[in-house]
């Protein structure tokens, strides 16, 4: 076991930074709220009631970014944005909407050519732009951050704002500074002694 | 590439055709399997899928049929040169066809099985070989069996309705299982 005793409540526009040092249990946390796998003890609850009850409901109502991007590197950004949605909402999304949305992260031009010729950094960007066009409350981000240069860092800040402006949710992980003091910021250090592990007794 | 190797010996060919062009099946179905559910685990695209609206098994239904499309069909569709090749009278060409239309499915259904039971496992492709092969033995035996009687020019249906049963079967619970096998490799 990783962590316990991890008790939080996210209120419209709040936003969860789970810090820590590498292997604590970052990924794992959320990884447990994009309900990707089960806690071993403890309940989710999503708007007053048990996540596990109303799976469906909530998956359509979150987005899951994990450490890789999702793409796939034969296809381009445009089919690649059309898959996600697809996959989510079981719908396309419009294709006006999704150029400007990777045009807003700087990808304009590049909407055609297949992702494998994008760099690692361009690459994020594109699984970022789903974040511009999916109605998704709940934003589930493990470092965002990573592989992005500091005009794209500053662009994300911005989109992450707005969202929570909007009252949406957010829950992600960071190694350097988010840039988001100023909102509902609920700090979760997960090294810090109070979420140890319960010692598991011995027979 | 059988009959080209053996010779031309009429009977010899016959005898074998059903069993080759079995294994010639499992061989097709078994080569790609490995990457069915690799690239989507190594990009991230397995953790979106488990999180779509569509239920897994209809996402891994389709994800299976794409494969057979691209293995199965290809050897019924050949079906006919094949005949050609080993001399087979209209009856065993048509039997084998009904055959291998009914059995390929359950191939790529317990090949598909197979590889979302191995996700993440380093020599995965052995590993399925070593699983799936006995599981794919009622459908060898019936499916050759069925030619070989077609061959001796009386009725197989018995053999049909039985590889029917194991594809019904198949389509209704693999689905299910390699659904599981994937949230459970994804943990």
């Amino acid at each position: 076991m990783l962590f316990g005793k991890v008790s939080f409540d996210l209120p419209e526009g709040g936003v969860l930074l789970v810090e820590g040092r590498n292997g604590c249990g970052k990924t794992t946390l959320l990884r447990t709220l994009a309900s990707l796998r089960q806690p071993e003890s403890g309940v989710l609850l999503w708007r007053g009631q048990a996540l596990l009850r109303q799976l469906e409901e909530y998956r359509r109502d979150i987005v899951w970014l994990g450490h890789h991007n999702a793409l796939k590197d034969d296809l381009n950004a445009l089919e690649n944005l059309h898959i996600a949605s697809v996959l989510q909402h079981s719908t396309n999304c419009r294709a006006d909407a999704a150029e400007a949305a990777l045009a807003e992260l700087g990808l304009y031009g590049y909407e055609d050519l297949p992702v494998r010729f994008l760099s690692q950094g361009q690459k994020r960007r594109v699984a970022l732009a789903w974040l511009l066009l999916t109605p998704a409350r709940l934003w589930i981000l493990d470092e965002p951050f990573t592989a992005l240069d500091a005009a794209a860092v500053a662009q994300l800040q911005s989109i992450l704002r707005s969202h929570l402006h909007r009252g949406g949710l957010l829950a992600l992980s960071a190694h350097q500074d988010v840039g988001l003091d100023g909102e509902n910021l609920f700090h979760l250090r997960l090294d810090d002694p109070q979420y140890a592990a319960p010692v598991e007794d011995e027979y | 590439m059988f009959p080209l190797g053996v010779g031309v010996e009429t009977g010899l060919l016959q005898k074998m055709a059903g069993g080759v062009v079995w294994v010639a099946a499992l061989l097709a179905s078994m080569l790609a399997m490995e990457r069915l559910f690799a690239g989507d685990y190594a990009d991230g695209t397995l953790e979106q899928i488990l999180l779509a609206s569509p239920p897994l098994p209809v996402i891994v239904l389709a994800k299976v049929t794409a494969h057979w499309l691209l293995t199965g069909l290809p050897m019924a569709l050949i079906t006919p040169l094949a005949g050609l090749q080993y001399h087979l009278p209209l009856p065993a060409v048509q039997g084998m066809l009904v055959s291998l239309l009914l059995g390929t499915p359950v191939l790529s259904l317990l090949g598909a099985l197979g590889a979302a039971l191995t996700l993440g496992v380093r020599g995965g492709g052995v590993l399925i070989a070593l699983l799936i092969l006995p599981l794919s033995v009622p459908v060898l035996v019936y499916g050759a069996g069925g030619i070989t009687v077609c061959l001796a020019g009386e009725d197989a249906q018995a053999y049909w309705l039985l590889l029917g049963a194991l594809l019904l079967l198949a389509v209704l619970f693999i689905p299910w299982v390699i659904a599981q096998a994937l949230r459970i490799a994804l943990e």
